[in-house]
């Protein structure tokens, strides 16, 4: 029995000559805030519609609970909460009716009060008899999170779920996002193109492009092992500079005005740099290290 | 989980604005020929009679409810696919094009019992609509003209049913015109099946009916063998039972006719809908 709650191997989906997806694979294991990252067009959503049984791949091998999702659909689906792309309900029917539905088909049995309870925690107590046509996109992103939790999924899986809202909205959907996994103990895959929302909430990741994926690992291990770009804000930069070549003469250093420095270098040297820096006198107002990923990202999906 | 699907399927149907369209157009439209005949029905029927008036006369009333329901039938059943696949052509696309069928796809419920419990509910509408019309045809007709015998004009020659005979004759038709639509319903959600938006299906539905019934009408041998087996040759099967001779023979191939259709347009839906990426 695999403690994988998602294994993905060599996925490929394609449509003719085209390859939305070409090579993808993936883990991911229980508790996991799991970042599937990737430009527009990479193939993310086919890849997450694959796993849902929405598409049939074309070739691979899709695992989740340790089942095969070919053979044990229902099984699987029972335990999957998901919002792909955006939740569409009926919009000629309220919150409520709309949960109703959905929460039907859902494999749990769903009662009026539990219905309650995933409004109130999604901020929309008191809008339940209100038809979804009148509802917000900011809304209609909470009641699809609502959707998803009814019947107590152990895997949550959004596809986009920041996409269209405003900052106030990005904001609210993580902090469900974090509560999810803090104070419901459930594994989440978030897929986004945004890489400070997989930066901040995710601790697991894949970047995929073109279809393949590129790397998967632990977020932080995958971007500390990586050189950043630190910004030093200090009072004398020509001692500064004296004391970084001398001690790091293979570090590129460059002097961005009076009183900054930008220094490329690796994680673990920022506290010996801070130290040495100040040995020699030089007082250290800030250290900053540029957006990480975002680099990061952008290295792997040029290359 | 089927039957909790084909709930939420009658839920949807109910809740939708454009599934009382077909219910007010019968209303409507049953409600100016009762009008129509209440005011000027004498006339009508006169007209009609007037060739036999000299070698057979008339005791009794003659219009009366039952005449009325068969006329409205008559004139009204070629109409309904049109208000059935308003509908049901767009159980599945409706919702494809919504989105909301990529939510009920990730359910734990097998595509088939989704796309069945779709044609369960369709079904059930059209039930509805054909009760209906039975209702605003019958049961308003015999309130406002009494029941009678029926008199019944085919093309070989007039036919005098007596009113004892009649219940039986009626609910045998509804029966067999209820295949008939179903036969529709089951058309347009198959195609329905194919399609991402709503409106596609619905239209697409009406031109193969079209089609079909001017090749049915074409009096061109090219046509002789393939004619009986098209659904809409049998559309008007439930008249049939007011015939006399009871045919019997006839009445049964449309049946079975009918219910092979609808068996392997529903083979076809399952099929294409269980390999169907879901992409919309």
């Amino acid at each position: 029995m695999s403690d994988k709650i998602i294994e993905v191997k060599q996925l490929a989906k394609y449509y003719g000559k085209f390859k939305a997806v070409e090579d993808v694979s993936f883990d991911v294991y229980p508790g996991d805030v799991f970042g599937f990252l990737g430009p527009n067009g990479a193939g993310k959503s086919t890849t997450i519609r694959t796993m849902l049984s929405l598409i049939t791949p074309t070739s691979g091998e899709t695992r989740l609970f340790g089942r095969d999702l070919a053979h044990h659909r229902s099984y699987i689906l029972s335990r999957i909460g998901c919002i792909v792309e955006k939740p569409d309900f009926y919009k000629y029917l309220s919150a409520q009716k709309n949960l109703e539905i959905f929460g039907r088909i859902s494999g749990a049995s769903i009662t009026r009060s539990k219905i309650g309870e995933m409004l109130e925690f999604v901020g929309l107590k008191g809008r339940e008899k209100d038809k979804v046509a009148g509802f917000s996109h900011g809304m209609k992103q909470r009641l699809g999170i609502a959707q998803t939790l009814l019947h107590d999924p152990e895997l949550i899986i959004l596809d986009e779920p920041t996409t269209g809202l405003d900052p106030q909205g990005i904001i609210d959907i993580r902090n469900l996002i974090l509560q999810l996994k803090n104070e419901r103990n459930k594994t989440v895959v978030l897929s986004s193109h945004i890489l400070s929302e997989i930066e901040l909430i995710a601790n697991r990741m894949v970047i995929i492009n073109k279809g393949r994926s590129l790397v998967q690992g632990s977020v932080s291990e995958l971007l500390n092992n990586q050189e950043l770009i630190v910004r030093i804000e200090l009072d004398d930069l020509q001692k500064a500079l004296q004391v970084m070549s001398d001690r790091w003469p293979q570090l590129e250093i460059e002097a961005t005005g009076p009183n900054s420095l930008l220094i490329h270098l690796s994680h673990e040297i920022i506290p010996q740099v801070n130290n040495s820096l100040s040995a020699a006198g030089v007082n250290v107002f800030a250290i900053e290290s540029k957006r990480k990923l975002e680099d990061y990202f952008l290295k792997l999906v040029k290359n | 989980m089927f039957w909790k699907s084909t709930y939420n399927e009658f839920i949807k149907i109910a809740a939708k604005p454009r599934s009382y369209i077909g219910l007010a157009a019968i209303s409507a439209l049953v409600s100016v020929i009762l009008f129509a005949m209440k005011v000027d029905g004498k006339t009508y029927i006169s007209f009609i009679t007037s060739s036999f008036e000299q070698t057979l006369t008339f005791e009794g009333d003659i219009l009366n409810g039952d005449l009325i329901a068969f006329i409205i039938l008559q004139m009204l059943i070629i109409h309904v696919p049109l208000l059935v696949a308003l509908v049901t052509g767009d159980l599945v696309s409706g919702e494809a094009a919504m989105g909301s069928l990529r939510m009920l796809a990730t359910k734990p419920i097998s595509r088939s019992s989704l796309l069945m419990s779709k044609f369960l509910a369709g079904g059930a509408y059209t039930l509805v609509i054909l009760l209906w019309l039975g209702f605003m045809a019958l049961g308003v007709g015999h309130i406002l003209f009494g029941s009678g015998d029926l008199m019944v004009l085919n093309s070989d020659g007039l036919v005098i049913l007596q009113n004892s005979d009649l219940a039986w004759r009626f609910m045998g038709g509804f029966g067999v015109a209820y295949l008939a639509l179903l036969t529709i319903a089951t058309l347009s959600i198959t195609l329905s099946c194919f399609s991402d938006n709503s409106i596609g299906p619905i239209v697409t539905t009406m031109a193969i009916i079209l089609f079909f019934t001017i090749i049915g009408t074409l009096d061109v041998p090219v046509f002789d063998n393939i004619r009986p087996f098209l659904f809409t040759s049998h559309m008007i099967a439930w008249r049939s039972f007011f015939e006399e001779p009871f045919p019997i023979e006839t009445i049964q191939q449309s049946v079975i006719i009918l219910v092979v259709h609808i068996v392997v347009l529903i083979g076809v839906a399952l099929f294409k809908f269980n390999k169907k990426d879901i992409l919309s």
